[in-house]
């Protein structure tokens, strides 16, 4: 038997070149407390504005903070938020778009209406907005970037159960006595799973960019707690200045959106997600 | 002895189209019954409507009864029904390709019926699935049974299928057209796959097909099945021997024999008529060579003691 698909996209070259990307933030997220030699929130004005050096590999900050130190913890700060917001999104999804693929009826059409009215404004609007009612933050860019993703979630389940709850070995599951929960537990979901999944994959992506402009605007986690759009923020001020203060952690943006696109290319092929939904001859 | 499963005069309807007229069958123990027709005659109506899954497409049964073991299904609680369903009647789906799972491994859709309703644990479940496995001829069970549904070829997933009938030990095995997606080599190994089991283990099967040679091979009794009703019902010797129906003996006259001349094989002209337009007094009567004012008026009956047919003018053949 072969090896599960995650390991299976780091056989294809830049699904490894990715996953290694995403491996080392993820490690550095996780030990940040170990890696670190400074403190990201302690003030030292002598050395502020240091380019990259020995001491300060990529630099200081208008405060003299450590830039490498920040950038770790701001890993933590947007990765955790963008991949909570995208797994709360992810679940609210599934269980709307099942059920309202499941039931049908006055539930489905609400459900469709209200996730197409939603779907028709950039996540970026329905975040700000939701930002403006709750108030800015860790917690409030979380709930806002789910919403935002929730969408995208409803529709895709909602069409693969349609498309899956016509076929044949749906109707001979029941023919054998199979109940309602066994269907939709046993055989729907895990049927529509796949290609949820690599939807979370790459909406993870952009939701990393969304957290990251929502820090920017400052809406996102507040000083002293760094993230990795507070830091351009900072550093837009300093662009002639101290280039590298804005110049790391937008690089480290970049980097891991397109780590995460690449890596979730990967992981379709390896997937193989249309073969696998058709078993014809 | 009664029979196992008894359809007594059904009719059917979705919504306002009345798709079965009547139709009664009685498949007993040990016994194939063969239940023949074109494709929109009604044949796969009757199999649902002997599971009890007729809602499932928006039908139901406005007339008439369907028992199970001398139990009226219609008085049943869903649950009684859905407790029969793979227990006692087993079902073995119509296209092998698309009846299993994809992402489920083989073993475990055999499993997942007898620890349903046998109570099996994990492992006596999959011990039964192993030797329903190696009954069917399937080699290396254990390792088919690991393997996923994409990896096996459309004559052993069709076991498969047959595997997931059987794992709840039932007493009868409906089976819709079970050959009909397969090559013509496995169909063959199929259909004595299925005439084994009947013989072996005594079970009741009513095998829907198009094709009366298979009926031929190794059915008991032959229902046919024209535009939603009975046109001729007995044992399959004295109907092939002699047909009464018109739509019978030229649904014969479409096997190929052997030794026949280019271009003697016939068809039947025309086409089974739509739901919605059926046509009055019998509904042949526009396909049919001999008929007459009586036919486009009055509905035959269906008359007889041993085969029973519903002609005004039955006889050999046409």
């Amino acid at each position: 038997m072969s090896a599960p698909a995650p390991l299976r996209a780091l056989r294809r070259p830049l699904g490894a070149v990715a996953g290694l990307w995403l491996a080392l933030v993820l490690l550095a997220a996780v030990f940040a407390p170990l890696l670190t030699p400074y403190a990201y929130d302690v003030q030292s004005l002598p050395d502020a504005y240091q380019p990259p050096s020995s001491a300060h590999w990529l630099g200081t900050d208008e405060f003299g903070r450590d830039l490498l130190t920040r950038l770790i913890y701001g890993a933590r700060t947007s990765l955790s938020v963008s991949a909570t917001a995208i797994a709360i999104s992810v679940f609210c999804g599934m269980v709307l778009g099942a059920a309202a693929a499941w039931f049908g009826g006055w539930l489905d059409r609400a459900v469709t209406v209200v996730v197409d009215l939603t779907w028709s404004f950039p996540e970026i609007l329905i975040a700000l907005i939701l930002v403006a009612i709750i108030g800015p933050g860790t917690l409030g860019t979380m709930i806002a970037i789910s919403v935002a993703y929730l969408a995208q979630f409803t529709r895709l389940t909602r069409a693969q159960i349609l498309t899956l709850k016509g076929e044949t070995f749906i109707e001979a599951a029941r023919s054998l006595g199979a109940g309602n929960a066994q269907i939709l537990f046993g055989h729907l979901l895990p049927n529509a799973l796949a290609p949820v999944l690599v939807g979370a994959m790459l909406a993870t992506g952009d939701a990393i960019i969304l957290e990251a402009t929502l820090g920017f605007f400052g809406l996102g986690a507040q000083p002293p707690v760094p993230s990795w759009g507070g830091m351009m923020s900072a550093g837009s001020a300093l662009v002639f200045k101290a280039p590298w203060v804005i110049l790391f952690p937008g690089l480290t943006v970049a980097i891991t959106v397109v780590a995460i696109n690449l890596y979730g290319d990967a992981l379709i092929a390896a997937l193989d997600i249309r073969a696998k939904l058709r078993t014809g001859p | 002895m009664t029979a196992l499963l008894e359809v007594d005069r059904i009719d059917v309807a979705i919504g306002a189209l009345r798709l079965l007229d009547g139709v009664s069958l009685a498949v007993e123990r040990g016994q194939i019954l063969g239940l023949v027709g074109e494709s929109g005659s009604g044949k796969s109506l009757t199999a649902l409507a002997a599971l009890g899954l007729l809602p499932l497409i928006g039908g139901r049964v406005t007339a008439g009864a369907v028992r199970f073991d001398g139990q009226d299904m219609g008085a049943m609680t869903d649950r009684q029904r859905r407790a029969l369903r793979g227990r006692r009647i087993g079902f073995v789906t119509q296209n092998p390709m698309t009846a299993l799972d994809p992402v489920q491994r083989i073993g475990a859709q055999i499993d997942v019926v007898s620890r349903l309703h046998l109570g099996l644990s994990p492992a006596q479940a999959r011990a039964r699935t192993l030797e329903l496995m190696t009954q069917l001829r399937i080699p290396e069970a254990a390792a088919v049974a690991e393997a996923w549904p994409h990896q096996l070829s459309g004559g052993m997933k069709q076991r498969i299928v047959i595997a997931m009938a059987l794992a709840g030990d039932p007493d009868l095995i409906i089976a819709d057209e079970p050959t009909t997606a397969l090559d013509v080599t496995v169909q063959a190994q199929i259909i004595q796959i299925l005439g084994a089991l009947v013989r072996d283990r005594g079970v009741a099967l009513l095998l829907i097909t198009h094709d009366m040679g298979v009926v031929a091979q190794i059915c008991d009794r032959v229902a046919v099945l024209y535009a939603g009703r009975l046109a001729e019902e007995g044992p399959v010797a004295q109907i092939f021997a002699a047909p009464s129906h018109p739509y019978t003996s030229a649904l014969i006259g479409c096997i190929p024999q052997e030794g026949m001349a280019r271009g003697t094989l016939r068809g039947i002209p025309g086409t089974v008529p739509g739901a919605a337009a059926f046509p009055s007094g019998c509904r042949f009567h526009p396909r049919c060579p001999r008929a007459s004012d009586l036919c486009r008026t009055v509905v035959p009956p269906l008359t007889g003691t041993g085969p029973r047919v519903a002609c005004h003018h039955p006889g050999g053949p046409a």
